[in-house]
């Protein structure tokens, strides 16, 4: 059975014209979101995308970009307790749930 | 002048897990040592490698090595381990130990290009949101290759000539695979839970009370579909937001508590008792599998705070007015 998540909500660009296909993109990404088209990178299904910053910091041609960030509700909470940025820090103190 | 060479370090591995090595595992599964579940980050030889063998590429966090090696038999290949804390990965790449500036550093630590004559590294794919590769390349003149998501596929990735199928690149979330990821957060429920034990006994002490049995059962029961039922049944609960999925679960498990105790024909307590626990279970399970956003392999950052600004809120005035009811009710009945 299929995983999905909400529709409509990530911050993945890609930007076409700096794109040389090079295709480490659909290399690196975990969730099967880009394919190959006329010798460029498309974004065949954003929804797909949990922003994981991995094909932008690989992508050798500045071609694409996210908001990288944790999908962990903990975080977010510490976040918004500590007032820092939400990050996936709690092995730190032992406690919540991610990694 | 005097030439001063670094000795090389290489520690012998084995693909063949001990018994110990299992215990670790598990144990780390339910949060016991899994912060201090590691091994030495540097240089490992599976087998007998050669100056022409594969470098695979890997994370200091124990069952990450662990579940590498064990793929890896009868194989003579390098394992480079990378210092991240202890961390996964996945997790490591996501905060950056996993990272361009520790691989790059690590390369000149272990003084890989005295080992090998080639000049690639085989990453695990789920290091890629941590590794800039055309950086790496520049900077220590050995080029990455993604491997494959899953240490299983590696054997298969290295036979083929390096080559990946979309299969070995996705990553998957079956029903197994969450199961094991539960009991991490089952225990760490279990600190709160014990808190708010506290709290209810001493209301008790007080006469604010009394809360009993029915209380206690009512609570685990929404722990453990939050923490354990939610991720387990995920596909196949209605929706897409977790919190909404865990609420959906919890008020089933609210209404079945009050079936248990009598009601509609013979309530045992009080329809305002009735009503808190509505209040209460429900969202107490939308929390908890809230928080399996995090454990889980495909939410975003984005998606995951558009649910939350709905859920919190909502969850705390749901809970809050339930506790209300309950205090109320037991003001009325003493």
């Amino acid at each position: 059975m299929k995983t999905q998540y909400l529709k409509d909500v990530s911050t993945l660009k890609l930007k076409s014209d700096r794109c040389t296909g090079c295709g480490r993109c659909i290399e690196v990404c975990p969730h099967n979101v880009f394919g190959i088209n006329d010798g460029r990178s498309v974004i065949v299904d954003k929804d797909r995308c949990m922003e994981c910053g991995a094909c932008v910091k690989n992508c050798p041609f500045k071609a694409l970009e996210v908001k990288q960030g944790v999908g962990c509700a903990y975080a977010i909470i510490m976040g918004w307790l500590t007032g820092t940025e939400p990050s996936c820090d709690c092995s730190d103190n032992g406690s919540g749930g991610c990694c | 002048m005097q030439i001063t060479s670094r000795e090389l370090k290489i520690i012998p591995t084995s693909t063949q897990l001990t018994f110990n090595d299992v215990i670790g595992s598990w144990k780390a599964r339910w949060g016991i040592n899994r912060m201090n579940f590691i091994v030495e980050p540097g240089l490992y030889s599976v087998g007998n490698p050669s100056s022409n063998s594969s470098v695979l590429v890997s994370a200091n966090y124990k069952m990450s090595f662990d579940k590498l090696r064990k793929e890896l038999k009868a194989m003579d290949v390098w394992i480079l381990v990378l210092d991240t804390k202890g961390i996964n990965v996945w997790c490591a790449a996501g905060k950056g130990t996993f990272g361009t500036q520790e691989l790059i550093n690590r390369i000149a630590i272990v003084q890989l290009e005295k080992i090998v004559s080639h000049r690639t590294v085989i990453l695990p794919q789920l290091g890629a949101p941590g590794i800039k590769a055309h950086e790496v390349s520049k900077f220590s003149g050995f080029k990455v290759i993604y491997g494959p998501v899953k240490a299983k596929d590696v054997k298969e990735f290295i036979n083929s000539g390096m080559k990946a199928t979309a299969e070995m690149r996705t990553v998957r979330f079956h029903a197994y695979d969450r199961l094991v990821l539960t009991p991490v957060d089952l225990v760490l429920s279990f600190k709160v839970s014990l808190m708010i034990f506290g709290v209810l006994f001493l209301l008790n002490l007080l006469g604010v009370g009394p809360f009993g049995f029915i209380d206690f059962y009512a609570y685990i029961g929404a722990v453990i579909v939050g923490c354990v039922l939610t991720p387990v049944l995920l596909p196949w609960i209605p929706g897409k937001a977790f919190a909404w999925k865990g609420w959906l679960l919890g008020i089933i498990w609210a209404v079945l508590v009050q079936v248990l105790n009598g009601w509609p024909d013979a309530p045992q307590y009080s329809l305002l008792r009735a009503l808190g626990y509505l209040l209460i279970l429900p969202p107490v399970s939308a929390f908890y599998a809230m928080n399996f956003t995090g454990s889980s392999t495909f939410t975003s950052f984005s998606g995951v705070l558009k649910e939350m600004k709905i859920a919190v809120p909502m969850i705390a005035i749901s809970i809050f007015s339930g506790i209300v009811l309950l205090l109320v009710n037991s003001f009325i009945k003493y």
